[in-house]
């Protein structure tokens, strides 16, 4: 796989990410998803480049992009594939799932398929719990996911058919989403579905059984 | 007790995340009142509310603000803590999703009350859908002269940004959360000196979790007395809880402080089909686990610490009797040992080799002996690290211990897959599909 060249255009981004800030060197880990979401990883350039706008020494920006996991040294296939095996999505399936995956793909943890299509990793807890087990593409949540579910997941991804996240976008590729880290606001906030049955169990409840909080004097 | 829908009522909007139907149920007002006050008045409805924080410390709000120095010519800042990473936590993600206008009102009100004209909102880098309602949220809010310049004619400035982590539990306890927001590795200060004193860029900061600063919108509106007619005297208002696992319909139910857990479980369908309770953790890995006998307790901060545990973040997490207990905690402490960010050698070290003897029990191989040794090395990671995470790792063994040292005892002979067939602990009909 070719990674691409950081650009003059790229180091202009860079340049406004870090003028967002009182005190520059704050934009690093957005300028680190940045510099990645250009290069499928944080590569030896990607560093240097981050080090001479933020006036920092190269090991200083490695030292920083090594203590994140987010930061691959590797380059990363089209589609990061996560699964949460942290306690509760393991129990629930997610091992179950993480075996599945490990077959299918044929790739263990922090690993690509030949085809550059998909990097695996075993995620840890991605605050999703009521609707584990929970996959992650390009870290877009696919909620309660099963053996069924993950099979059809890859045909499509491989396929290139459209597939839609249950609470982010319609799956595009890791680099898209490397650029929201960013802060870059890719203007899809609409396209996550609305807010679903495990986020409306307690308001449908509340309603059925006729229970509000007390009515307050700014109450509408 | 019963459910109190604040943050939630209006779910079911079709557009809950925009600023137009934030607006139509009041939203905004609140910020305009608070304007229209002194900062201190502020706080003092924020302190007379006792609204504590939602993110598991429980430290009153109102009290946090009011220990920023005043009138010190420094620029002071507020930090929002949405770096949701504690297993078992799933409730400011949802809430930033589907009413991300609450937070940053909240933001607005809170950065007034302490005389920041500067806030960051430090969200956990792996939830794309979260952050990009929230920049949407505060674009919204500035073109509707929310935030920015002279904040509805009052005079009041504030920029806000969004920031994305880039995945690192650690960086959820406030002081390694302020260095990774400095360009920094996630790693805790030694406190003292405390953020309200010297934060980010060693300046005044308050740093609050991200559901307590959504909490604060409707305090202002209705008052205090309002948000104190919820809950009990040491735990007054609403609260999201998150109900997961092995229950018929896991979810968010906002209730109100010192609900019972068993009125929570009710709520949440009870346990899924021909399951009974085994064991339960009523607010993240991090606090200890209950078990049935524990069910009728009041969720509440006082309540649940006064049975051993803590409320933490208030997230439930129920497993039922197919659940291997040596292999849940094995698996937190892989966490805790992956998460450690290695500043602390009790901490690093002690993480590392509890979770290699723990495999050997998940593995069916341990050694009686080999439990004290677990245990010892717990008392020698708590409190003996900079910052919560090595006592939270030293949190799942020992309570675990309390309740179910016989399955440890059993796992001296049979792994935990053995005694606990995994297929039958999944949730989806038949494992291996």
């Amino acid at each position: 796989m070719s990674i691409k060249t950081i650009t003059e255009e790229d180091i202009k981004t860079l340049e406004t990410l870090a003028a967002k800030y009182p005190v520059r060197r704050s934009a690093l880990l957005p300028m680190l998803h940045y510099v990645q979401s250009i290069q499928g990883m944080v590569s030896p350039a990607g560093i240097q480049v981050c080090a001479r706008v933020l006036d920092l020494t190269p090991a200083e920006v490695a030292a920083v992009a090594t203590f994140y996991t987010m930061f691959k040294r590797f380059p990363m296939g089209k589609h990061h594939i996560g699964v949460c095996t942290n306690t509760l999505c393991a129990l629930l399936g997610g091992d179950e799932l993480w075996k599945q995956l490990t077959n299918i793909l044929g790739i263990g943890h922090d690993e690509t398929t030949a085809d550059g299509l998909f990097t695996l990793e075993r995620i840890e807890c991605q605050a999703a719990c009521t609707v584990a087990p929970v996959v992650t593409v390009n870290w877009e949540f696919m909620d309660s996911m099963n053996p069924k579910a993950v099979r059809e997941l890859i045909e499509k991804l491989k396929m290139g058919a459209p597939v839609q996240s249950t609470r982010g976008v319609q799956i595009t590729s890791i680099a898209d989403s490397g650029k929201v880290f960013a802060g870059i606001n890719d203007g899809k906030y609409a396209e996550s579905p609305l807010a679903d049955d495990s986020m409306l169990a307690g308001l449908r409840v509340a309603k059925e059984r006729k229970m509000s909080a007390p009515t307050g004097k700014g109450t509408k | 007790m019963a459910l109190t829908p604040v943050l939630t009522a209006h779910w079911d909007d079709p557009n809950s995340f925009e600023i137009t139907s934030y607006k139509k149920h009041g939203g905004y007002v609140a910020l305009k009142n608070s304007l229209k006050m002194t900062p201190d008045e502020v706080i003092g409805i924020v302190k007379d509310s006792g609204l504590r924080g939602r993110g598991g410390a429980g430290f009153p709000t109102g009290m946090k603000w009011s220990f920023v120095p005043q009138n010190d010519g420094k620029a002071h800042y507020l930090v929002v803590n949405a770096d949701e990473s504690e297993p078992g936590a799933c409730k400011d993600i949802p809430l930033m999703l589907a009413n991300p206008h609450a937070l940053v009102e909240g933001i607005a009100i809170g950065s007034y009350a302490i005389r920041a004209n500067h806030a960051f909102i430090y969200i956990r880098g792996e939830v794309p859908h979260a952050i990009r309602r929230v920049m949407n949220a505060v674009e919204q809010a500035y073109a509707d002269g929310f935030l920015g310049k002279n904040i509805q004619g009052s005079g009041f400035n504030l920029d806000v940004v969004v920031h994305a982590g880039a995945g690192a539990y650690i960086c959820g306890e406030e002081t390694a959360l302020l260095d990774s927001l400095e360009g920094r590795r996630g790693q805790p200060r030694l406190k003292p000196p405390f953020p309200a004193v010297a934060g980010l860029y060693a300046s005044p900061t308050v740093v609050n979790n991200a559901e307590t600063l959504a909490s604060v919108p409707s305090i202002i509106l209705n008052g205090a007395d309002w948000f104190k007619s919820m809950g009990t005297e040491k735990s007054p208002g609403f609260k999201l809880f998150a109900v997961s696992g092995h229950v018929k319909r896991p979810g968010i139910y906002e209730a109100a402080l010192g609900t019972p857990m068993s009125e929570l479980l009710d709520y949440a369908g009870g346990m899924r089909k021909g399951s009974k309770l085994k064991f339960w953790i009523p607010g993240g890995s991090s606090v200890p686990m209950l078990t049935p006998e524990h069910i009728d307790i009041p969720m509440s901060y006082e309540d649940l610490s006064a049975a051993g545990t803590m409320l933490g973040t208030g997230t439930p997490m129920m497993f039922d009797h197919t659940t291997s207990v040596v292999k849940a905690v094995t698996r937190w402490l892989e966490f805790y040992k992956h998460e450690s960010c290695g500043k602390c050698t009790p901490c690093r070290e002690g993480t590392y080799w509890i979770t290699g003897v723990l495999e050997k029990f998940e593995h069916g191989k341990g050694k009686e002996e080999e439990l004290t040794i677990i245990n010892d090395v717990c008392g020698q990671i708590a409190g003996r690290s900079f910052c919560a995470l090595g006592d939270a790792a030293a949190t799942p063994f020992p309570g675990a211990m309390k309740y179910f040292a016989d399955e440890f005892l059993q796992a001296t002979k049979t792994s935990a897959d053995a005694s606990f067939p995994p297929s039958a602990t999944t949730i989806f009909e038949k494992a291996g599909v």
